[in-house]
């Protein structure tokens, strides 16, 4: 009989090979419907009134010449008379026309009166956030910090801090929605969670679960802020209803995308650390705060990965600002940690006169029970970067660096849990040979889907174009949310239960027909055969010939019998960057990235998903800012041309090292998705203060900001 | 680092790839021609005579992908929404919806333009390539296989801008230095991070269509 634990290496078809994604032909065709791309019918367009002030009470609302005009067909106030708006974009009206410029038309018709109120926006600056907007303080101490400040020979301080900023998925929120009768609903949402985001929504129309039909196949980018059905899903359904059923499709605008439909919090810290002269790290101590709009944030786990500091007091405090409010963004509070904790052990390493790596390496017991993975990777990327080559004491300058353009090399490391999620899969085995495998789940471009066909190809001995994968609906059996990262560890595990589970019925039908038992057969290169012996085989086609007229339908779970993945990883980054310190411009010259993520499943978009992750990471270091206006209390960059993203220019020469083999392999799939998003503010910030001597302290590290962290150092290059 | 000011700098600048100033070059040429849809008006404009459209509907004939697609709609409604929402070609993307990230990429007369800052009215008389026109007899084009075979896409919402603007690069400059693949693909942006793959596409792409061009050449 098959069994469930994974075949080792060398035994291995498929797995941790690299293999081109399944879905990349309609993707590069443009064959692929994204929920956006849906187009039914009679199908309206949606369009939702939202409001220009960040803090303000709604006197009255007038819709009346918006519901006479020609081609509107229902016009629904959400949020009318004594409704306290919150932030700006803060939905008001909904409403549904025959086209996009009737709906636009429609919308300008309608009348607001406002009485406006006092909003807080930035809170960068504690000391100009009224008390009123303060959350309580949330406070940790192990060991005796003062004493340990006390007995220090060295002790550095420090402020660092990362401001708002937003998910900016390329394919905006929204859905196409109908009733296909009175009592049913049809969804095509942009989902990260095709099984469960009906739920809400039946909720709110009070009609069954299963009466709402949801159905996604391709997601353009979710990175944590897709996973509700969201007011607008729900007002849009009822819009639909109001108009006789009618599809109604409605995406937000990018401006409305970038303000409100998700932020990652800021987060702002003044950090005192303290070593022993010979750079032993000895005490933490970090006040901190952040805003991810008016809802509470907890605090970002300082001091990241170097938990086992002896002596550390930290404080946190969440900050209410009429901000548009956050989601989960990639990695949740991570990347602002490691910024953060990298950043004042920098600075730390830089006092004692000491190369971060060395500082590392002599502490890295600190980090705890990934303490010889740290070292390995560390030595690792130190090797790709070049790194004992390329380092200067902080300012001196790096090899290449000229009297206006200084290089410099900074490194960060991180951790991420990435458990695996439920998930249900069926695996089917049809008297004709082919194979389904069918799961309510989602592939949000990190590979999903080929995930799928490679585990069950692997699994039954057969090529990976035999597996016809089936995803993106609730009538599949139930799959978790792609988030955190859990989403490999659970699909891989129950497609894995699923398919030996399958293969094991398979046996039990033709081991007769073998004159041998099931225990004595195996799957090998598309055909059943006796283990070890090739010449007594069917090929797969004879042997699911004799299943008859019946299929085999075989259910995996996860949990499930065994442990087939399991959770907690860390990787090491290093960066090379120049700065032009006459004008600012921070440019990547190299970044390199060291990971594990446990038993790799497809090599290829593994690695995808890192240098992903790294550009993402240039990204938002350099570059992203949710920039608000004191004044008026609007995001005053709710575009894509000053709400920049890095192009293929600005990215620098990247290479990825996946740690694989012993020690990695027996650990199961492990999530990968947020893990190497963690590391790149910290170890760019990190190379740029190494470049130019001095700390540039909050990202984005715009040209203004190196400035005058310059001019502050006296402009000594 | 490149700014973008190189783009007037270099002449090169200006025959390939995405930019505001190829966008703006286009659609100063595409408004001095006399557009072919129906118009119940016309005025004197500099001393030409101009159709004036709208603002209801008109009725308009698009040459996409080389068959004639009529729609009608209204004068301010752009080439983008025209190709989604009236003739259901949904490869080109709507993203920023303001020619800043080159999803909605499509080539007019072979050229890549920001289909979501061209009117469909203005698109008329042109030849109209989406990324739909690529794949021929189901066999993917070089830029195609390329991408796929260099994982040039994750959430994929920004391919087929990039197939479209890759092609065009392709086209103008078969051999790319790394200077005109950064200001060919400099009009486009990807949120996942797949510039990486891209960059290996291009080169791949590159060696593809030569040989392709030696057999029978496709688009």
């Amino acid at each position: 009989m098959a069994e469930y634990k994974w075949p080792e290496e060398g035994k291995r078809q498929h797995l941790g090979k690299r293999i081109s994604r399944l879905d990349g032909p309609v993707k590069v065709s443009g064959k692929a419907k994204y929920s956006y791309d849906i187009n039914r019918p009679g199908m309206l367009f949606g369009k939702i009134l939202r409001s220009p002030h960040a803090h303000a009470k709604v006197v009255s609302i007038d819709i009346s010449a918006a519901e006479k005009m020609p081609g509107v067909k229902a016009v629904k106030i959400i949020n009318g008379p004594g409704f306290e708006i919150q932030w700006a974009g803060q939905e008001l009206v909904a409403l549904a026309a025959v086209d996009e410029p009737t709906a636009e038309d429609a919308l300008r018709a309608i009348k607001v009166q406002y009485e406006k109120l006092p909003h807080l926006v930035n809170e960068a600056d504690l000391s100009k956030v009224p008390a009123s907007n303060l959350r309580p303080a949330s406070t940790n101490a192990t060991g005796d910090v003062a004493k340990a400040f006390q007995e220090a020979d060295v002790v550095v301080e420090g402020f660092y801090g990362n401001d708002v900023i937003t998910h900016c998925c390329l394919e905006s929120h929204g859905l196409v929605t109908e009733w296909t009768d009175s009592n049913n609903v049809m969804i095509h949402p942009s989902t990260q969670s095709v099984s469960t985001v009906h739920n809400d929504l039946a909720r709110e129309l009070k009609l069954p679960a299963g009466n709402i039909h949801t159905h996604m196949d391709h997601i353009g980018g979710g990175f944590g802020s897709k996973f509700q059905i969201d007011l607008w899903g729900i007002e849009m359904t009822k819009v639909s209803q109001m108009a006789g059923g009618k599809p109604v499709k409605y995406f937000l605008d990018r401006d409305a995308e970038v303000m409100i439909a998700g932020s990652r919090p800021s987060a702002y810290a003044k950090v005192k650390v303290a070593a022993k002269k010979d750079g032993t790290i000895t005490a933490w101590e970090s006040d901190a705060w952040g805003s991810g709009g008016m809802g509470n944030i907890g605090s970002p786990p300082y001091p990241y990965v170097w938990t086992r500091i002896p002596n550390i007091k930290t404080k946190f405090q969440a900050v209410n600002t009429n901000v548009g409010p956050q989601r989960a963004w990639r990695a949740p509070n991570h990347p602002q940690a490691a910024l953060i904790t990298m950043g004042a052990l920098e600075d730390l390493a830089a006092e004692l006169k000491m190369d971060p790596l060395e500082f590392f390496l002599k502490n890295i017991e600190l980090t705890g029970v990934r303490a010889n993975t740290y070292r390995d990777e560390l030595l690792k990327a130190a090797e790709m970067i070049e790194w004992k080559k390329n380092w200067r004491q902080r300012g001196e300058g790096g090899p290449g660096s000229t009297k206006t353009v200084k290089r410099g090399l900074g490194l960060s490391i991180h951790t991420w849990g990435g458990q695996p999620h439920n998930s249900d899969c069926d695996v089917i085995i049809n008297p004709d040979g082919s194979v389904e495998v069918k799961m309510g789940t989602q592939d949000l471009g990190v590979g999903t889907r080929t995930a799928l066909a490679i585990v069950a190809a692997e699994s039954l001995g057969l090529p990976l174009n035999a597996i016809k994968v089936t995803i993106g609906d609730n009538r599949l059996p139930v799959s978790g949310a792609s988030g955190g990262s859990t989403t490999i560890g659970g699909i891989s595990s129950s497609t894995r239960r699923g398919s030996i589970d399958a293969l094991n019925t398979l046996f039990e039908k033709v081991a007769p027909a073998m004159n041998t038992t099931p225990d004595k057969l195996e799957a090998v290169g598309g055909k059943i055969q006796v283990i070890g012996d090739a010449t007594k085989s069917l090929t797969w086609k004879q042997a699911c010939a004799k299943l008859g007229t019946q299929p085999i339908t075989a259910r995996g779970k996860q949990p499930g019998k065994e442990q087939l993945a399991s959770a907690g990883v860390g990787g090491v980054q290093m960066a090379d960057v120049s700065v032009d310190i006459e004008t600012g411009i921070v440019k990547m010259n190299k970044f390199v990235a060291v990971q594990d993520c446990g038993l790799i499943i497809d090599l290829k978009t593994a690695e995808s998903q890192v240098f992903g992750a790294m550009i993402m990471g240039v990204t938002y270091s350099l570059y992203e800012e949710k920039v608000m206006d004191d004044q008026t209390g609007r995001m005053l960059n709710a575009n894509m041309e000053f709400y920049r993203l890095a192009g293929l220019r600005d990215i620098g020469e990247f290479q990825v090292h996946m740690m694989t083999g012993k020690g990695y392999d027996e650990r199961g799939p492990i999530g990968l998705g947020e893990p190497p998003t963690n590391s790149p503010g910290a170890a760019i910030a990190n190379a740029v203060a190494n470049a130019i001597g001095v700390r540039v302290s909050t990202l984005p590290l715009t040209p203004d900001r190196v400035l005058a962290a310059l001019a502050k150092k006296g402009g000594k290059g | 680092m490149s700014s973008s000011d190189e783009r007037h700098d270099n002449p090169q600048a200006d025959q390939a790839g995405v930019s505001r100033r190829n966008f703006l070059k286009g659609t100063s040429v595409a408004l001095t021609v006399p557009l072919i849809a129906q118009s119940e008006k016309v005025v004197k404009a500099a001393g030409a005579d101009v159709p004036v459209y709208g603002p209801d509907k008109v009725n308009i004939t698009l040459t996409v992908n080389g068959a004639a697609k009529t729609a009608s709609v209204e004068p301010r409604v752009t080439l983008l929404d025209t190709l989604r929402n009236e003739l259901d070609t949904t490869g080109a993307k709507r993203v920023c919806d303001r020619a800043t990230c080159g999803a909605c990429t499509v080539l007019m007369d072979g050229k890549p333009v920001y289909s979501c800052t061209v009117l469909a009215i203005e698109a008329q008389g042109h030849k109209i390539e989406t990324v739909e026109s690529l794949e021929q007899n189901g066999k993917l084009h070089p830029v195609q296989q390329a991408f796929w075979d260099n994982d040039a896409q994750q959430c994929g919402f920004c391919t087929p801008g990039f197939v479209m603007a890759c092609k065009a690069l392709l086209d103008e400059h078969p051999t790319p230095t790394d200077e005109q693949i950064k200001l060919g693909l400099g009009g486009n942006l990807c949120r996942c991070g797949t510039y990486h793959g891209i960059k290996g596409a291009v080169a791949q792409a590159s060696a593809g269509m030569k040989k392709l061009k030696g057999g029978k050449r496709n688009g």
